[in-house]
């Protein structure tokens, strides 16, 4: 087994880790050992597990700091739950409808991702960061004035109000301003967010040790060099911010799909939400996708687990998420671990106390 | 050293999933009660109690737990932490009041209410984890959402499992898409016609201006209604000024607009925070139209640092006066103001009513804790239509079969920074 790579065996670990926890958890949901909030939060776990890691696309491969993820979410959620709620009258098998709708989501969010990047990726650092979190912020408020009606007429469409939209007896409005869109219909399933999952892994973890990714890398390593040795910085800026920006849109399209109602509220895809997401990729480690997976989850679950403190629970939440930050990040605390850590121990070392 | 790191990362994993699973059995024991054993029976007591907020409701648990005798349990679910706390504590607050005067007069049918109030912050998919949270616990009938866009979520769930759902104050149309969900409160359509209406009938204006806040559903929802009444009635909207939730502390662009046009009245579907910074810069404006509210505008008189005097004039539509004479208001006004040292508002006034509308319905029923949450919800969605109640936010309220109440809408002055009750 020489001739296996170790980044191939750290990526194997990574999916299996992911497959590992799907069949524990539909072993759980299948014998019903698992409680509705658990199988509740699994779509919400999903959705957030590719957000961290197309997040980290950027903020680790890249190196640069997003801080509009949340918009590319909202796009994309906007977009998948619009062309469902438009086929749901039509024939269309729901599954059919729901991979069109996936489809669609990424390729929206990555059209924005281009028209963001091109004028964005000029800079770099805190003055991209600040650009990006205007874009989220953008996004958010131009979609709360969104009003669109079907009709027999066609679509009609208004920035003013829903009796601007002038419609028809009978027509449907999709979007509603900030009601946004309401019954959406469910098709997300823990089954879909996993496979998505997957995917979302298999393109960022084989992105990384390709061609294309090294080049990405190079530029965050040293971006002069990089561009000594002919590599187009531009280029590869743009296919790392638009993939990024693509599996967000499925991320949203899972979110959609997975809730009736669907309003671009600050609490759901303001700069709160897209700072969320970049806890997840710096408490997991910029850079390290597993790391991304497993802080998505642990954070996601974290609330809804201490809910027994009742309000409490928002400010322990907070004081655990600094508490791990340090036992993480802090240099003291990693050497620390790694004088006394776990592996050593069991390698029968001599250690005088346990973590 | 990444290897440790993952590896530490790992066990949190493998730590949270160990905790789901336990909570998995948890729930399991809780589904077959019957057969629970001491250890899980002592486990699911110490789960309610946790969750109780009164030393009362836990006697009362851990007594219903030992005997083996049936309560019913009902769920609530509504902001208690973030921007909309206020709403849903008062919620939170009044339906334990409720259940505790319940209880101590016997409860429903001679069964014990247990009530566990789960917090959502005001955000749809925390709300429908907070659902499945009581779910879990066994929640039979559901009083909530507080808030409109989760209360959409969440009835989206409560119609997959068919169960109970009465709304205290989740006013969006979609709210009640389905037919197991009641409300309590006015729709957002319903209070728009109804202001409208009523400004038309009592002759008050007839050039009126709109301040709306076009990134809030209630707000939105008032507006457009209002909008359609309002040419029905033959009145003259001069202009709208929209604001949203980003940008909400400088008015005066909308006023001089409205100034402009020459409106006699300003009608404001909004919520009091921002009426009363309204109603300062109107002031300081020398602009003094007739200001006319909804129930939002309920707690103006409570704003930090504002200048009381300025709301006089000011009239609203609301459900609820903790002034009103009748018996009914008056003994939950003082108990509410004993038990939690404020003066209720109109939340607080709904969600009482709520849980009073679901024992009159239970009792019209004839329902018994021992029935599956589906013959409850089925039972009850007769026996709402069938039942009139004396409540604190109408005299006689009834509802018909798309759960949407029937009650005359209330209309009160600011006069010398007090309620006066208009219309009834």
């Amino acid at each position: 087994m020489k001739n296996i790579s170790k980044t191939t065996k750290s990526n194997c670990i990574t999916f299996g880790i992911v497959i590992l926890a799907y069949i524990i958890a539909e072993a759980l949901i299948q014998t019903g050992h698992m409680s509705s909030l658990m199988e509740g939060i699994m779509v919400p776990l999903c959705v957030y597990v590719i957000a961290a890691v197309s997040l980290n696309l950027i903020v680790g491969v890249l190196g640069e700091l997003s801080l509009g993820h949340a918009g590319f979410m909202c796009v994309g959620a906007f977009s998948s739950a619009f062309f469902s709620k438009c086929m749901m009258t039509s024939s269309m098998p729901e599954g059919l409808r729901f991979f069109l709708a996936l489809l669609i989501s990424a390729a929206t969010a990555a059209v924005f991702g281009i028209l963001i990047g091109i004028p964005v990726l000029r800079l770099k650092g805190d003055y991209l960061a600040i650009v990006t979190l205007a874009f989220g912020e953008i996004i958010k408020n131009v979609l709360n004035a969104f009003y669109v009606g079907l009709d027999s007429a066609g679509f009609h469409f208004s920035m003013k109000d829903a009796i601007a939209l002038d419609m028809e007896a009978g027509g449907t409005i999709i979007i509603n301003g900030a009601q946004g869109i309401t019954g959406t219909p469910r098709s997300s399933t823990f089954t879909i967010g996993i496979i998505l999952i997957l995917i979302t892994l298999f393109v960022v973890l084989n992105l990384m040790n390709s061609r294309d990714g090294r080049a990405i890398m190079a530029i965050r390593d040293n971006r002069i060099a990089a561009e000594s040795i002919g590599i187009n910085i531009t280029k590869y800026k743009l296919m790392a911010f638009t993939i990024s920006a693509a599996l967000a849109g499925t991320a949203g399209a899972l979110y959609a799909h997975n809730l009736s109602t669907l309003t671009a509220s600050p609490n759901n895809f303001g700069y709160n939400q897209s700072i969320m997401i970049l806890v997840f990729v710096v408490l997991g480690g910029i850079g390290n996708i597993r790391g991304s997976v497993i802080a998505a989850v642990v954070l996601t679950l974290l609330p809804e687990l201490l809910r027994f403190l009742n309000d409490y629970r928002m400010l322990i939440y907070a004081i655990v998420l600094i508490a791990l930050m340090i036992f993480n990040w802090s240099p003291k605390c990693i050497a620390f671990r790694e004088r006394h850590s776990l592996k050593d121990l069991l390698k029968g070392k001599k250690n005088t106390k346990e973590v | 050293m990444k290897k440790v790191l993952s590896l530490c990362l790992a066990m949190a994993m493998v730590f949270s999933l160990t905790a789901c699973s336990g909570s998995g059995e948890g729930t399991e024991t809780t589904a077959a009660a019957a057969e629970t054993t001491a250890a899980a029976a002592e486990d699911e007591t110490t789960a309610a109690a946790d969750e109780e907020t009164t030393a009362a409701a836990d006697g009362e648990t851990t007594a219903a737990a030992a005997s083996g005798e049936g309560t019913f349990k009902i769920g609530g679910i509504g902001p208690t932490t973030g921007s909309a706390a206020v709403y849903g504590t008062a919620v939170a607050n009044a339906a334990e009041l409720a259940v505790q005067e319940i209880n101590a007069a016997g409860g429903i049918n001679g069964y014990q209410v247990e009530l566990n109030f789960q917090d959502d912050e005001n955000n749809a998919e925390k709300s429908v984890n907070a659902y499945n949270v009581l779910k879990d616990w066994g929640a039979q009938m559901l009083l909530g959402t507080v808030t409109s866009t989760p209360c959409v979520a969440v009835a989206a769930e409560t119609y997959n499992d068919n169960m109970f759902q009465l709304t205290p104050s989740g006013t969006a149309v979609e709210c009640l898409t389905y037919d197991n969900a009641f409300r309590v409160c006015f729709s957002d359509p319903t209070q728009g016609t109804v202001s409208a209406q009523y400004i038309a009938e009592n002759g008050l204006a007839s050039k009126i201006y709109v301040i709306y806040d076009s990134s809030d559903v209630y707000s939105s929802g008032i507006y457009q209604a209002f909008a359609a009444e309002a040419e029905n009635q033959g009145l003259e909207i001069v202009g709208s000024g929209a604001f949203t939730a980003d940008n909400k502390t400088d008015f005066s662009v909308q006023l001089q607009q409205a100034k402009d046009a020459g409106a006699e009245m300003i009608f404001l579907p909004i919520y009091y925070t921002e009426a009363s910074i309204i109603l300062t810069q109107a002031d300081s404006l020398g602009f003094a139209p007739l200001f006319f509210g909804c129930d939002g505008m309920d707690g103006v008189l409570n704003v930090d640092n504002f200048d009381t005097s300025l709301a006089d004039g000011l009239m609203f539509l609301t459900p609820f006066s903790p002034t009103a004479e009748d018996e009914v208001t008056q003994s939950f006004v003082a108990a509410y103001e004993s038990a939690f040292g404020e003066t209720p508002n109109q939340f607080a006034a709904d969600a009482y009513d709520g849980i009073y509308a679901i024992k009159a319905a239970a009792e019209q029923a004839g329902l018994t804790p021992d029935m599956s949450v589906s013959d409850i919800c089925e039972a009850m969605k007769v026996a709402m239509t069938e039942i009139t109640l004396a409540g604190t936010t109408s005299e006689s309220l009834t509802w018909n079969a798309d759960g949407e109440p029937n009650k005359a809408p209330r209309v009160v002055e600011i006069q010398n920074g007090a309620y006066e009750l208009l219309a009834q």
